[in-house]
């Protein structure tokens, strides 16, 4: 059985930033509990001596030539923010006031 | 002159070639029945407001004498997940909603240097994440052999606009069978090219180490003719694959005047014919298998014990890498942005959107990958599961000691009705069980149309699979099997797709 109680469910949704409403929280905590009995399986087949894989097709380092290639523009960057000053995207304030 | 939305690309190449046809009359011909029937089916999220003005201009170029290749001039559905500088681009989520990318894909370039003309982008469920469409963020997207069923997904859209005729071509993206289970839902052809084999730039990114894009069409040469178009290295992608391809459609002309199956080895996997496979496509896959046997092939049993895990796999590390990838919608640089009352902080403001606007299902997979890579847990989950990866990829290598390809049901059902699985997660994840493995092991995989389920009428997919780099086997067995098909059937199951309206 997992441990996916509503105070993991709150804690992972401040890590992943989603700011979850608590029916969602209780729902989640719910449905990821039986999702993650489910998944757990993985855990009885693979001994200590299997090399995990992360890549199916493996290829090593990737270099390229360190040339200045053609790259956005300022205005091409900034046309789909959601708010900017022209040169950098704006946001609200980094640090809240307790911080 | 409707007929020409009947016609596959191959034969509009060739009318488009000898002047029988124009662009602009194949491009509107596409376009008329979009307007005539997609209020009822639901393929596009967005349209091209130039799609007519390319033709135009493609025609001029042919007019003028210019060399063109096989595709110049004929019309493409392309999934929303992939970036268009012309076109609203959202992989189907709110929280891109109106964006306009600042650069094309790579296959997009591709295809546009092709001289193809983009008809608009397809629904999908959100970031891809889903396997009926249904999880869009836009809208719901209909089977067009009966509306009242999903048409599969994520690329229902691609799926249903080639089945239904809006165009003859698209472009899915596939990174748990995502092309294949639509393809096999609605009887068109769709193809997983090998892990690399085509440029991932300018894809929205679900889980980048599965994600692959590929062709959906009503034929096997269409989607070799597609795949040859944008398979290659791109040096934007780190991941693609060097070495140069051969031609796809070569493979399939040569499948489909070789009619015998003589010395060709088939692999059946036991571990993907479950207790879940409906009778329908039981029966339906049976009898392909003893029709290739009546052709010379040689039916091998194949053991794949590991594949019994690879949905448990997938569903640990498709979560842990997009919940890494969909970090970058954080309200700052593209997307929407909510702003909650008061003086939020820019935490706050990234919480609140993501919540808004991102759906139930992204979500689940974002708390759940999360969950995965989390100190303490990793080394049971993510861990764990990219350890299941190496066993199945062992399996498939051993396969292929013995055979040339292997076979399964693409889907364990038919299409399946609308709002069916919507509340059951794993019901809807277990359906994936038949195409997850060759994303987990990077191997290339076709679905094509072998009939229709005696249960239902509705079409079943066969799904092929092949070593990586082997795509070419695909077309070329593809290609016999559907001539098989078609010998046996009078009519490809593509060609019966009933007229929607």
């Amino acid at each position: 059985m997992s441990d996916m109680t509503p105070e993991t469910v709150r804690h992972l949704a401040g890590l992943a930033r989603i700011a979850l409403g608590e029916h969602e929280i209780q729902r989640l905590a719910g449905e990821l509990t039986a999702i993650v009995d489910a998944v757990e399986a993985v855990q009885s087949v693979a001994s200590d001596d299997v090399v995990p894989t992360s890549h199916p097709i493996s290829l090593g380092n990737v270099f390229r030539e360190d040339v200045v290639s053609q790259t956005l523009t300022t205005a091409e960057a900034l046309a789909g923010a959601p708010d900017h000053d022209g040169s950098r995207f704006r946001v609200t304030a980094i640090l809240g006031e307790e911080q | 002159m409707n007929d020409i939305i009947r016609w596959s690309a191959s034969e509009l190449s060739t009318a488009l070639s000898n002047g029988q046809l124009s662009s602009v009359e194949v491009t509107r011909a596409h376009l008329d029945e979009i307007a005539r029937t997609d209020h009822l089916v639901g393929s596009f999220l967005a349209l091209s407001d130039n799609a007519l003005k390319r033709a135009a201009a493609i025609d001029e170029k042919r007019h003028a004498g210019e060399e063109l290749g096989p595709l110049a001039g004929i019309p493409i559905a392309i999934k929303d997940v992939l970036c268009t500088t012309d076109m609203v681009t959202t992989a189907g989520s709110r929280i891109l909603e109106g964006w306009l990318p600042p650069y094309d894909a790579t296959v997009v370039t591709k295809i546009r240097a092709a001289g193809m003309v983009p008809l608009g982008k397809t629904n999908m469920d959100e970031f891809a994440m889903g396997s009926s469409t249904e999880h869009s963020g836009y809208h719901v997207t209909r089977n067009p052999w009966d509306l009242t069923k999903a048409p599969g997904g994520s690329g229902g859209g691609s799926a249903s606009a080639v089945a239904s005729r809006q165009a003859p071509l698209a472009l899915g993206s596939d990174t748990g069978g995502s092309i294949r289970q639509p393809a096999a839902f609605t009887g068109t052809v769709g193809v997983k090219p090998t892990y690399g084999g085509v440029s991932r730039y300018g894809v929205i990114a679900l889980a980048s180490s599965l994600d692959q894009i590929g062709p959906v069409s009503r034929t096997v040469r269409d989607s070799a003719l597609l795949h040859d178009h944008i398979a290659g290295h791109d040096p934007f992608d780190s991941t693609s694959i060097p070495t140069p391809w051969s031609s796809m459609v070569e493979a399939a002309d040569q499948g489909a005047a070789e009619l015998s199956l003589a010395g060709t080895r088939i692999g059946v996997v036991k571990q993907l014919q479950t207790e879940g496979v409906s009778p329908g496509v039981k029966e339906r896959f049976e009898q392909a298998l003893a029709l290739m046997a009546d052709h010379g092939a040689e039916i091998v049993e194949i053991d794949a014990p590991h594949c019994e895990y690879a949905v448990a796999a997938y569903y640990l590390i498709l979560p842990a890498e997009a919940s890494s990838n969909l970090a970058k919608f954080d309200s700052v640089r593209f997307g929407l942005r909510v702003t909650p009352e008061g003086n939020p902080t820019v935490e706050e403001v990234m919480s609140y959107t993501r919540d808004k606007g991102f759906g139930d299902e992204v979500k689940r997979r974002i708390i759940l990958g999360t969950y995965a890579l989390s100190a303490g847990y990793y080394d049971a989950y993510y861990g764990k599961a990219q350890k299941v990866r190496t066993l199945i990829q062992q399996d498939f290598s051993r396969a292929f000691e013995k055979v040339d390809v292997l076979v399964s049901p693409s889907a364990p059902t038919t299409a399946f009705a609308l709002g069916a699985k919507l509340e059951d997660p794993l019901a809807m994840w277990a359906g994936d069980l038949t195409t997850i493995p060759a994303n987990l092991a990077g191997i290339p995989g076709m679905s094509l149309p072998m009939g229709l389920s005696a249960q239902d009428g509705l079409p079943v997919g066969l799904q092929l699979m092949a070593p990586a780099y082997q795509d070419h086997r695909l077309y070329a067995l593809g290609a016999t099997l559907e001539a098989l098909f078609l010998d046996r059937d009078g009519v490809l199951v593509s060609q019966s797709a009933p007229e929607v309206g």
